[in-house]
């Protein structure tokens, strides 16, 4: 039993490639392509080299001591929110830039809903000097302006997108839409692991760098490359899955997914897909995803516009019908509380996204003794106005 | 034998229109189909509208965003024409998005198509592996034809495993673009028109996407069978009406 794509981009009976037409030969390229790209010496060298002097890698494993005595349990934080640009978003539009370069594209889409992955993905484009194109639902242009100037200082266009509901999945069907009409030239920068295989999986392997790292870095600091648990907030998926990677396929290792339930499960204004969701295609790819029941996509909602997706990724998806994963949903306030405790106790302002994860440590007793490695997944710059809202601040 | 089958030899160059059902009006469905018949046109895609209609330009964006508020689902859709075979004989194609498909259940959805008298349906984001693997057993044994698409792009060995898992036509997307993008077609089109003519295949061919007039529909037909006209009707049919349906026909065929 392997919880890793096959080679068709299967999950169990999650993923594959349910595109158009139009857009086969751009998967088909893609797909042929890049186990071979990234299994190269010289991309995996280019890649770990700009990981390293670009982005800040390895980000640290620190022990929090005081969340950990708070909780009566070992808690080690995963820095990803040390990476530049503030999120693990950039360990995948480095390594999908680079790919792109191999394949010889000179232009860059790609979709955001907050726009963490517009602004890690206009950083990589800005670094190569390459085109980029970002879309953007309307509604969320209004309510992110400090990352849409961020997006314009690093050179890139921002497209708003008009149709539908007017925010990520929205972008994320313009974003498909261009790279219909331009199929030759442009590479389509995928922000999570969701969309038509091969993206789940590549963007997996190139967030796998965190749990490649987790490994020898907990070997260091208690001696054992797993933990007993490994946390992580689910949008798409994607740095839950970089933070799961090596440890799918190991049982020792619990994992745990944190959903954001916006309001409630079942307030009707909500992202927890694996408890609203039911199998579907979305942006090709056959995965759990909140729709009406005639097969309509509805619009998510949560406080942290990463979290928004009225999907999951196919990984994802699997971990959770085949009970390998357990699902934790986390209501808006619960994480709200849990940014300020974080704050509060280690110093750490978390994105409001990775609020969640730590939200679960009020509801999930551990173990004394259990080592529990928490994804941090981003910093919480970018939310402060959220927070400054919410808190009255 | 089937009704598109039988359409596809007579010997003069088809003219398929599409159109959004529950556009401009929720029952607005049956009345666009007879009139479009009256008015000689030789076949119909009915568009299912879908929340997220990823290979369509902003016309059939639009159009499905409004017939989904106004109420448009697949089951009232089959209930809008349950007696359509009543005062209808041309070739009904639906298409749509594969899932709302997959939610009514694949099965249940043929069967009810069969009932109805439907022909074919396409389903642009139902690829052609997992329709073999999956799905081919049941649309034949409702009697449905399934109709893939190709591109510009798609490699000629692509093209001969689609011709030789279709059994009506192969629908020709004119150019690398969604829907209602392209005004006129160059000679990037006038080649590839050319190039599949003459790769012989076993289906006839029926062009697709930026037909919009007499002039781009002459030119579509010069090689294939046939064309589909889609985001142009559904301008006209917004700007003018259902009573305008045969000045649009007939600006067409003129
Ligand atoms: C800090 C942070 N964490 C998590 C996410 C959610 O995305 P994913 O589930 O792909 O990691 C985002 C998305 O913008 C983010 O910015």
């Amino acid at each position: 039993m392997t919880y890793h794509a096959d080679e068709k981009g299967y999950y169990g009976e999650f993923g594959g490639a349910f595109i158009p037409e139009m857009l086969y030969p751009n998967t088909e390229e893609l797909r042929q392509n890049y186990i071979r790209i990234m299994q190269d010496p010289s991309f995996g060298k280019e890649f770990d080299q700009l990981l390293k002097d670009y982005v800040g890698r390895p980000t640290p494993l620190y022990f929090a001591e005081r969340l950990s005595g708070k909780f009566n349990t070992k808690i080690y934080l995963k820095r990803e929110d040390l990476c530049h640009t503030g999120a693990h978003k950039v360990n995948n539009t480095i390594g999908q830039i680079l790919m792109a370069k191999k394949l010889g594209k000179n232009r860059i889409i790609a979709e955001t809903g907050a726009g963490q992955h517009g602004v890690a993905t206009a950083t990589v484009c800005a670094l190569m000097g390459i085109e980029c194109v970002v879309y953007m639902g309307e509604i969320d242009i209004a309510r992110q302006a400090p990352n849409v100037a961020r997006m314009k200082m690093l050179g890139a266009e921002v497209r708003p997108a008009l149709s539908g509901s007017r925010t990520l999945k929205d972008a994320t069907n313009e974003a498909i839409r261009d790279w219909i009409n331009n199929p030759v030239d442009t590479h389509y920068i995928i922000g999570s692991v969701v969309g038509p295989h091969p993206y789940p999986d590549m963007v997996a392997r190139f967030q796998s760098v965190i749990s490649k790292e987790i490994r020898w870095q907990l070997m260091e600091k208690e001696g054992r490359e797993n933990p007993d648990y490994i946390v992580a907030c689910v949008g798409g998926g994607s740095n839950a899955a970089g933070a799961y990677y090596h440890y799918l396929d190991n049982g020792d290792v619990g994992i745990i997914a944190v959903e954001a339930a916006g309001k409630g499960v079942h307030s009707g204004e909500s992202a927890a897909t694996s408890a609203l969701g039911k199998v579907g295609i979305i942006h090709g790819s056959k995965t759990l995803l909140m729709q009406t029941p005639d097969g309509q996509i509805t619009e998510p909602y949560s406080i942290s516009a990463g979290l928004d997706y009225p999907g999951v990724g196919p990984m994802h998806s699997h971990l959770f019908k085949s009970g390998r994963g357990e699902f934790i949903s986390i209501t808006d306030d619960e994480a709200m509380a849990a940014g300020l405790m974080v704050s509060k106790l280690e110093g750490i302002i978390p994105a409001i996204e990775t609020s969640h994860a730590f939200a679960i440590l009020e509801h999930r007793p551990f173990r004394s003794e259990d080592v529990v490695v928490i994804n941090l997944s981003g910093r919480g710059d970018k939310d402060l106005s959220t927070y400054i809202d919410h808190f009255k601040l | 034998m089937n009704r598109i089958n039988k359409k596809l030899q007579e010997d003069r160059k088809l003219l398929s229109i599409y159109f959004t059902a529950g556009y401009p009006s929720l029952d607005d469905t049956s009345r666009i189909i007879q009139e479009l018949e009256e008015n000689g046109v030789d076949m119909i895609e009915i568009g299912m509208p879908f929340s997220d209609p990823l290979a369509d330009g902003p016309t059939i964006q639009q159009s499905s965003t409004a017939a989904l508020q106004n109420g448009m689902t697949t089951a009232l859709l089959f209930e809008q024409l349950k007696d359509i075979r009543k005062s209808v004989s041309i070739p009904l194609i639906l298409m749509g998005y594969f899932n709302p498909m997959f939610q009514y259940g694949v099965e249940a959805f043929c069967k009810k198509c069969q009932e109805i008298g439907i022909d074919g349906i396409i389903v642009p984001d139902l690829p052609l592996d997992v329709f073999k693997d999956d799905y081919e057993a049941t649309f034949k044994k409702y009697g449905l034809v399934n109709v893939f698409l190709i591109t510009p792009q798609t490699s000629e060995e692509r093209i001969r495993q689609i011709d030789a898992t279709s059994d009506a036509f192969v629908y020709m997307v004119s150019s690398a673009s969604v829907t209602g993008s392209k005004e006129g077609f160059g000679n990037i089109q006038t080649d590839y028109f050319e190039r599949i003519a003459s790769m012989g295949l076993k289906n006839p061919q029926i062009v697709g996407f930026g037909i919009s007039n007499a002039t781009t529909f002459q030119a579509a037909t010069k090689n294939a069978k046939g064309a589909i006209i889609g985001s142009a009707f559904i301008k006209h049919l917004a700007r003018n009406g259902v009573d305008a349906i045969g000045e649009f026909v007939k600006s067409i065929r003129a």
